[in-house]
């Protein structure tokens, strides 16, 4: 397929993730600020912006202000509506690949941004909406097109994105004074049920923050993220190699994802952040590897003339 | 009639032009029966109700074209346009007569230029034509088509008779919303598809696949094709994607094109595949930056040398518009003579070939009575309609034909025929033109039933071009009403079972003992 499509897909894959992640760490921490003394609102809701990966830009940046920069401000690619512009952007260009429901999916959700309310309550409701957009769009990318090279790509796309969401859901909790509950931080990634069936009577943040990084079986941890993307790259380059790695984006997603399966800690909650910031950094180090293997394209055209 | 036709025949009365629903005693025509009879039976609620889906529905799928930077949905008309089928048969070898004569005309003029050597059409009219390229000349395409894809535009006039009013032969576009448009009638008017049959549109991406793979070089066992485009922010990028899309092939731009030893490549994920063919939809200026507008970042360096040596197919072939130019049009009837010796089977309409003396002369005098076009437009620009404009237009008007008469031709204005369009509450008569698509596949001529018919929203008015505010209807061409359901064959309804699986010793006889095994699994469960 053409480099050109398979980046469109890859940054699909990516920017329905993104989308999807700020709306759940968007609902849930709106709930926690409503109930803050207005300073400490100011104070919280700057710090979650840097934790999405975004700096305010005026000093005057309170709750009012967070609403727009991460769910309502289409001109910046952090926020749900920049995102999911983002993306049926890319589906545009990429609109004969896809299938025609994935495109339609993704545009009407596109001309659905505008129709919410813009305070807290209109907040909740758009959060809850993008979920099931992008839910559905999941959906139907999943079910809809071949699961040949250009569905990897965009799986691939979602799954870094994914891993990096969870990083950032978990990062959050430190932006409240008395921490994000750990049952809050469960329900950000939908994981409350599953988590509790798994662990049944073994409550405690430490547990759920391990269940989210290294759980092998849900498939918003951490480490199921990491080789689903593992799982893309080799069916992406299927040449069987007995030594070693020639592709630099498997090598740093393995180097990732086996760092967290076999290390071993006393105190996972004091190693998180440094954690949280490595498996950020992987993400954004695969992502560029990726570019650079399928994506770039010699940026000068040059004519080579030939004597016939 | 129902309500919505309250004032149809009292507007209808204003124009002189041909009304193709209803006939001079206002009563529908044989063809428009079944539609006119499934319209009978809605009223405003229905048909405002209807035309909202349908919108929605085309903004929903992005059936838009591009209007300074902003998508906008392409309107479509409840109230389709009816052909009779017998019409139609005369109008689709007329369409196809005409592309044979300009396949060959284009032949001769990028070769020996025989028409010229016998008179029929003067050299000067050819090479200065602003689509002629001598880049291309000396050699045939591979393949040796060079109209792949036509467009011809016809209009009806008052008399009803079918005209050509122009021919489209370099990037002809619109098909995209013929086929979108039936996709959404059958929704938005299903009552009238029952009734009668007609001609089904769907087939044209595979002819156009097949005509493509059929004109690829020669000796290329499974020819790659792909559809050029200049990007997404083209007018037309809904058509290119949705047309790469029903063939099941590339979408690329010039970026992803790259040439090397005559041959040309597309950059994919697994390296660089050859191309073989390539529908081009952008200009010719832009399509080459080593033989044309060097600053087009558009195109693939590199490209005509590649078509020049043989080695891709360029659909529709470089150097097509000199077929196209509104002057040569005046000659088409003669051409179709002179290569095919046949008489036009539709003529053309009446035009002034202004850089004629005499001609000129009285063009000039009668200025605000004709319709004045430039020869190399498209899209109805620079297009002037005497009667609608002002004396300071008619002016400059005439300055810009004696500086340049070769670039002018003129037309009396043509009440084009009229259909019943929805517009403020109301059904009223609007002028519609319309553009049958033919594909040429080298060895035949198709014609896509119906085409696209334009329709102009505004009473009265004339032009029907997306970018100035006119709509389309979906265009059936009709063979007569069915009445009875057709009749299935008897081998097709009793098709006897055949089972292709192992013969499972017993599988009937133990089918009552599984069935009493679940259920007792299920109670199992329940009891648990």
């Amino acid at each position: 397929m053409l480099s050109r499509i398979a980046e469109s897909l890859f940054w699909i894959g990516r920017y329905v993730e993104r989308a999807d992640g700020t709306a759940r760490i968007l609902d849930v921490h709106l709930e926690r600020l409503n109930q803050m003394p207005r300073p400490v609102q100011r104070d919280v809701s700057r710090q979650l912006l840097g934790v999405m990966g975004s700096r305010p830009e005026s000093d005057d940046f309170g709750l009012p202000e967070l609403i727009e920069a991460l769910a309502f401000d289409r001109s910046s690619a952090t926020s749900i509506a920049g995102a999911l512009g983002a993306a049926r952007e890319n589906a545009r260009r990429a609109r004969e690949t896809v299938s025609g429901s994935v495109w339609e999916g993704l545009n009407t959700t596109w001309y659905g941004l505008t129709q919410h309310r813009k305070d807290v309550v209109g907040t909740y409701r758009f959060c809850h909406w993008v979920i099931e957009r992008t839910a559905m769009v999941r959906g139907l990318s999943d079910t809809t097109m071949s699961h040949d090279e250009s569905w990897q790509f965009l799986v691939l796309g979602r799954s870094l994105e994914r891993a990096d969401m969870t990083a950032r859901m978990l990062s959050t909790r430190d932006v409240h004074a008395s921490g994000l509950s750990w049952v809050n931080m469960l329900r950000c990634a939908g994981a409350y049920e599953s988590f509790l069936r798994t662990r049944r009577a073994s409550f405690g943040e430490q547990h759920a923050a391990q269940f989210l990084l290294l759980d092998r079986l849900f498939p918003r941890s951490i480490v199921y993220a990491l080789s689903d993307a593992e799982k893309c790259l080799a069916n992406l380059n299927p040449a069987y190699q007995r030594v070693g790695f020639i592709n630099d984006a498997s090598r740093i997603v393995g180097q990732a994802r086996t760092f967290l399966e076999f290390h071993q800690t006393d105190d996972l909650m004091l190693e998180l952040p440094e954690h949280m910031e490595r498996v950020q950094k992987a993400c954004a180090r695969a992502s560029d590897a990726v570019s650079r293997t399928y994506f770039s394209q010699a940026a000068e055209l040059s004519w080579v003339g030939e004597v016939s | 009639m129902s309500e919505l036709f309250e004032d149809y025949a009292t507007v209808a009365r204003r124009t002189v032009a041909y009304d193709e629903m209803f006939d001079g005693a206002n009563q529908p025509r044989a063809e428009y029966g079944p539609v006119a009879a499934a319209l009978e039976e809605l009223n405003l609620t229905d048909v405002t109700a209807r035309a909202d889906s349908m919108a929605r529905t085309f903004l929903d799928r992005g059936v838009t074209f591009d209007f300074a930077g902003e998508e906008r949905p392409f309107p479509l008309d409840i109230v389709p346009r009816v052909i009779a089928g017998s019409d139609w048969d005369v109008l689709e070898r007329g369409v196809a007569q005409r592309v044979h004569a300009l396949e060959a005309f284009l032949n001769d003029v990028y070769d020996r230029m025989t028409v010229v050597s016998d008179g029929v059409i003067p050299r000067r009219l050819i090479t200065s034509s602003a689509h002629f390229h001598r880049e291309v000349a000396g050699f045939d395409p591979a393949g040796g088509v060079r109209v792949h894809i036509s467009g011809i535009d016809v209009v009806r006039d008052d008399e009803g008779t079918f005209r050509v009013l122009e021919d489209n032969v370099r990037v002809p576009s619109g098909v995209s919303y013929v086929l979108e448009n039936r996709r959404a009638m059958a929704k938005g008017l299903p009552e009238a598809f029952g009734q009668q049959h007609i001609r089904p549109v769907e087939e044209y991406p595979r002819r156009l696949l097949a005509a493509l793979r059929n004109t690829a070089p020669p000796g290329v066992e499974d020819p790659t094709v792909v559809v050029l485009t200049p990007g997404v922010f083209n007018s037309a990028y809904f058509e290119h994607t949705l047309l790469a899309g029903l063939m099941g092939v590339e979408l690329v731009e010039g970026r992803d094109l790259i040439c090397r030893g005559n041959r040309v490549y597309m950059r994919t994920t697994a390296g660089e595949q050859r191309v073989d063919v390539i529908y081009k939809r952008i200009d010719d200026e832009f399509l080459d930056p080593l033989q044309f507008r060097a600053d087009s970042v558009l195109g693939c360096p590199g490209i005509v040398n590649a078509a020049r040596a043989g080695m891709v197919t360029i659909a529709n072939a470089v150097g097509n518009g000199v077929a196209d130019d509104k002057l040569v049009y005046t000659y088409v009837p003669d051409l179709i003579r002179y290569y095919l010796n046949e008489e036009p089977i539709i003529a053309n309409v009446d035009t002034f070939r202004l850089e004629e003396p005499q001609a000129r002369e009285e063009v000039l005098d009668r200025l605000d009575e004709l319709v004045v076009k430039p020869v190399d437009g498209s899209g109805g620009k620079g297009l002037v309609i005497g009667p609608d404009a002002s004396a300071a237009e008619l002016a400059a008007l005439r300055g810009r034909i004696l500086a340049d008469p070769r670039g002018w031709i003129a037309q009396p204005v043509l009440q084009l025929s009229t259909v019943p369009t929805m517009s403020g509450g109301q059904f009223g008569p609007r002028h519609v033109d319309l553009r049958p698509f033919a594909v040429n596949d080298g060895e035949n001529v198709w014609v896509l039933p119906g085409g696209l018919t334009r329709v102009a929203m505004k009473e009265g008015s004339l032009i029907v071009n997306s970018s100035q505010g006119g709509g389309s209807k979906d265009t059936w061409v009709v063979d007569g009403q069915s009445d009875s359901t057709p009749v299935l064959p008897d081998e097709a309804r009793l098709r006897e079972r055949v089972s292709v699986w192992p013969v499972e010793t017993g599988w009937r006889d133990r089918q009552p003992e599984q069935q009493q095994q679940q259920s007792d699994d299920g109670k199992g469960q329940a009891d648990a």
